[in-house]
């Protein structure tokens, strides 16, 4: 069978060898139906997502902040922030990733369940990586761990065989570096 | 001064603070209190359709004939989602439409009670934007906001969701005219360093010719004119989309015809030789481009569009230009003449000599009968017999509407009312309805075929009842033409489900509905017939029984490029010249 998209007559479509991760940090009015249209937009424009959060970021104004991982070649994240902007109400759209050095942070919930050595391995680990403990019994721990998302990667796969249960992780949140909005 | 008003008439209110008329619209349980309101006016005039998607096609064909904002008031559950298809099509050509859709009352939506949709949810994807009026006191301002998203910026449908709660409930109204969104403020005029840059590359290019397209319609007479003025000071050839006919003038000298894949010979090599290529208004869609990695290789691209999405989205350009294509024509102009620019005269007389011989080759060309009457002889006799008057053309989708095309003239723009985007059949009767409402004196003509024009053929009910002289020409081959000709190019001739059969008696159905029915089938009777139509006040069904097999030339094939389009009467197998690539492709 033939690749069906690279018969596409899109150039983006074709353009997948130079994909690229990319931040994007939108500012929105909070009114209802707002996250649909913007989640609606990478649904059906065929947009990847790889994380995404939102929340309010300034009641009196009624803003919200989205922030979205996406992976595309240059040309298809460009397009995507234009889409983007075309939301009504959409403030802003900035891609923290052409912007320079960002802060990028994810926070994990991580239950890890075990007895004798693993329960103490497990502890030691959540010491060298400065998680949390919020929660425990005699057999089980809940971390906090907040970081890069790649820091939590790792801490996942280290705990992984000493028991985990499950995670629970917020996706990315970000901001320019410096003293102006991004 | 805030007035006391209920819902419902704050509706009807802000529609004649807007200026609007003529509203297209159908009755049901959820807008009965806006019906009310309109029952006690007389300023907006009601046009009751027989199907909500007829009401969308009719407000964008009066809002493509007017410049105006269409608008189109539906009940809720079944109208929102009648009207879905007509929203789309205007989101694709950029048709500025407000749709009113009722709603379930506020406290039962979400209980799936009797007629409830998700209507914002449903449109959310065919709409510019959309509205759930939760309370009155929002409602004002949502109206008003309603009609300038629609109408500003690149233009579009927006759709307002009116619970009946909110119909019934009292409050405030204010009309406040000059609307700034806090969100939504599209750019307008262009960088004027970019606009002195492009001008700069105009001066230079050898092989220049402008792409225009509907954009210059929308942005309103202006743009038009001073796109006439440019083409005139640089000289430069002009091609233009589906969607852009008439803003250039087909009976300018430096007209080409209409490119892309059912595009003029000329117009399309000329954009393949090119050295520059000046977009306005239009967004390089696969129907215009061909292969894109075989267009216009050696092209620089100038791109002008007021939708930054449009820039770089299929094609890489060179230069976009983020504005109104009116305004950035203007500063344009105001620079070429400021600056003294002149075009490369030798190297443009070069060219003009190419495209001359290009021209001859006379791409449009068909072998015409003296027996049974070529669809594309009867598009030539309608425009020779109906362009000294004040016409309005229409059409479906499919082969005529390639025909009407390319063998119907504008040398106006606001003249031609085609689906382009969505390639919606039965858009025309419907938009010749709301064109002929908006223009009661012109003659309004729909080019048909005859699959398409059953899709929405109970609106000649709505024709009959407010006596409007629409013209239907239906070009009938008894097939659905264009699905056809690519069962025959790309199918082995394997004619699948593509015949029209059982077709109605289109003279007796003109009967039925109160119109005058015509038919043809003899190329000497053609223009008596044809003056037959004009002539008689009413409305008209016009059955021209044309050639069953015609094909539509020239034509790109799926997957090929401008060069290698296929001309009329080139005797080959055109199944083997588009390869399993093309075949995938629609």
């Amino acid at each position: 069978m033939t690749d069906i998209a690279s018969l596409s007559p899109y150039s983006s479509a074709t353009v997948r060898s130079n994909a690229e991760r990319h931040t994007l940090s939108v500012l929105v009015d909070n009114e209802p139906g707002v996250l649909a249209r913007v989640v609606g937009l990478f649904s059906g424009r065929g947009y990847n997502i790889e994380s995404l959060t939102v929340a309010e970021v300034a009641h009196a104004e009624h803003w919200s902040r989205i922030t979205i991982v996406t992976t595309g070649s240059p040309e298809a994240i460009e397009q995507i922030s234009h889409q983007l902007e075309r939301i009504v109400p959409i403030h802003k759209v900035t891609d923290l990733t052409l912007h320079g050095r960002s802060i990028e942070r994810d926070l994990a919930l991580i239950k890890v369940a075990g007895k004798g050595e693993n329960r103490i391995e497990a502890q030691r680990l959540a010491q060298a990586f400065n998680a949390k403990i919020v929660d425990t019994t005699l057999e089980s721990f809940i971390f906090e761990l907040s970081g890069k998302p790649e820091k939590i990667d790792d801490f996942v796969e280290l705990v992984r065989p000493l028991g985990l249960v499950e995670l629970a992780r917020t996706g990315i949140a970000a901001l320019s570096r410096g003293p102006v909005a991004s | 001064m805030a007035k006391q008003m209920t819902g419902a008439e704050m509706v009807v209110q802000a529609l004649a603070d807007q200026g609007v008329d003529t509203v297209f619209g159908y009755p049901g349980g959820a807008v009965l209190p806006i019906y009310d309101a309109i029952f006690h006016q007389n300023y907006v005039k009601h046009v009751l359709v027989r199907h909500e998607q007829g009401a969308g096609h009719a407000a964008e064909g009066y809002a493509r004939s007017t410049g105006k904002v269409g608008v189109l008031l539906v009940t809720s559950g079944p109208g929102a989602t009648n009207a879905v298809t007509a929203l789309t099509d205007a989101l694709m050509d950029s048709i500025p439409l407000v749709c009113l859709t009722g709603q379930v009352p506020t406290h039962l939506i979400g209980s799936d009670a009797f007629q409830e949709c998700d209507t914002v949810g449903i449109t959310r994807h065919c709409t510019k934007h959309n509205y759930l009026v939760r309370s009155i006191e929002d409602l004002p301002r949502i109206l008003h906001e309603a009609f300038h998203v629609a109408r500003s910026g690149r233009p579009g449908p927006v759709v307002v969701d009116l619970p009946k709660d909110v119909q019934f409930a009292t409050g405030d109204y204010n009309f406040v005219k000059n609307i700034t969104h806090k969100t939504y403020q599209p750019k307008m005029k262009g960088d004027l360093d970019k606009i002195k840059q492009a001008v700069e590359m105009m001066a230079q290019a050898k092989r220049p010719v402008f792409y225009t397209g509907g954009g210059v319609i929308n942005s309103g007479k202006p743009a038009s004119d001073t796109l006439r003025e440019l083409a005139g000071l640089t000289g430069f050839p002009v091609t233009s989309t589906l969607m852009g006919l008439g803003a250039y003038p087909a009976n300018g000298k430096q007209w080409l015809g209409m490119l892309g894949m059912h595009g003029t010979y000329e117009a399309n090599l000329t954009m393949h030789g090119s050295d520059l290529i000046i977009c306005v208004g239009a967004r390089f869609d696969d129907r215009i481009t061909g292969r894109l990695d075989a267009f216009a290789p050696d092209a620089k691209k100038i791109h002008i569009d007021i939708d930054p999405s449009s820039i770089n989205k299929n094609v890489k350009v060179d230069l976009g230009i983020i504005g109104d294509c009116g305004h950035v024509l203007e500063d344009m102009v105001r620079l070429w003449r400021s600056e003294a620019r002149k075009s490369d005269a030798a190297a443009l007389s070069e060219w003009w000599k190419q495209i001359d011989i290009w021209r001859k080759r006379n791409s449009l060309a068909f072998r015409n009968s003296k027996n049974v009457i070529k669809p594309q002889h009867a598009v030539q006799r309608l425009y020779e017999l109906t362009k000294d008057r004040d016409t309005y053309i229409t059409t479906e989708v499919g082969q005529h509407q390639m025909w009407a095309a390319q063998h119907y003239h504008f040398n106006e723009p606001n003249r031609w009312m085609t689906s382009g985007g969505l390639g919606t059949m039965g858009y025309g009767l419907p938009a010749a309805i709301g064109t002929q409402m908006a223009h009661p004196q012109s003659l309004v003509i729909d080019i048909a075929g005859e699959a398409s024009i059953l899709m929405n053929i109970q609106e000649m009910s709505t024709a009959h009842q407010y006596r409007l002289p629409v013209k239907i020409f239906i070009l009938n081959n008894e097939y659905m033409g264009m699905v056809r000709q690519w069962q025959e190019l790309l199918h082995g001739g394997r004619y699948s489900e593509s015949y029209s059969a059982s077709l109605p008696d289109f003279v007796k159905l003109a009967d039925a509905y109160g119109a005058k029915g015509i038919r043809c089938d003899d190329p000497a009777k053609l223009d008596d017939a044809i003056m037959e139509m004009i002539n008689h006040p009413g409305a008209v069904i016009f059955d021209c029984l044309v050639d069953k097999e015609e094909n539509c030339f020239p034509m790109i094939p799926s997957g090929k490029a401008h060069n290698e389009m296929i001309l009329a009467d080139v005797d080959q197998d055109i199944g083997a010249v588009i390869d399993e690539k093309g075949k995938m492709l629609v």
